[in-house]
């Protein structure tokens, strides 16, 4: 069981209200006293998940569990799916649109940047249906 | 060296966040891709970028820098004006540019050290 459990719906195309659930996370986390660098991990690792849901799938629903030793986040859309998951994970690899560049995204590293910031990663991903996340980051005290 | 301090000797105007500006400044990162910056750039940095708009803003907060550094007069979106006043995020501006800017800021943490 998790202390506590949060469920955040991500709208899809709103690059302008990305980053709210990682956003109330992160003040979740805080309040609760986790340590400085497993609140930063956490944050950014879902900042930039949400903003891939929000560039590739219309959005999604986010799952957090929090724990006293690690959070669990479980991001899921309904969006095209990754065609090669190993070339997505790749530094500079992106297949954004111009729009998403000029806000500053697109840079590739967003898969890469949640795998450096996270102690576990998967994804599950189907073409045309979706895909699904897992992430997990541990927290020392 | 605080935020506040930083932005009154490298004559930078504060356009966001006063509640923010007693945090303590440490390392510089300069960055425009938000994904670079949330990769690479650490806790407590000053940011130098252009980019000043709502996204700047989240990743600021969530990516735990000190303050954000717009160089080169570069604009601050009014909603990301309106947001950094809400989370607290100190922006600052200057019309220097980025480069000139980390020198400034180089020789001031040295001499806090």
């Amino acid at each position: 069981m998790s202390v506590i459990h949060l469920t955040y719906e991500v709208s899809g195309d709103d690059f302008t209200r990305a980053g709210e659930a990682s956003g109330l996370v992160k003040s979740k986390l805080k309040k609760l006293g986790y340590n400085k660098d497993a609140i930063r991990r956490v944050a950014i690792a879902m900042y930039e998940a949400e903003i891939n849901m929000v560039i590739h799938a219309d959005g999604g629903v986010v799952d957090v569990d929090i724990y006293p030793d690690k959070v669990e986040v479980v991001l899921a859309d309904k969006g095209p799916g990754i065609p090669d998951v190993e070339k997505a994970m790749q530094e500079g690899f992106s297949t954004a649109p111009d729009n998403v560049r000029n806000l500053g995204f697109g840079a590739g590293m967003g898969l890469p940047n949640i795998k450096k910031y996270t102690d576990e990663m998967k994804i599950d991903t189907v073409l045309g249906v979706g895909t699904t996340m897992y992430i997990t980051v541990l927290v020392k005290q | 060296m605080t935020v506040k301090e930083l932005a009154e000797k490298i004559g930078a105007e504060i356009l966001t966040g006063k509640k923010s500006l007693d945090r303590e400044v440490d390392g510089c990162y300069i960055g425009d891709l938000l994904s670079w910056v949330m990769g690479r750039a650490e806790m407590d940095n000053v940011w130098l970028t252009v980019m000043g708009n709502l996204n700047s803003i989240a990743v600021a907060t969530l990516a735990d820098v000190s303050c954000i550094l717009l160089t080169e007069n570069a604009a601050l979106d009014n909603n990301a004006k309106a947001r950094a006043d809400m989370q607290d995020i100190a922006v600052l501006r200057t019309e220097e540019n980025s480069y000139k800017t980390a020198l400034k800021i180089s020789e001031l943490l040295k001499e806090a050290d």
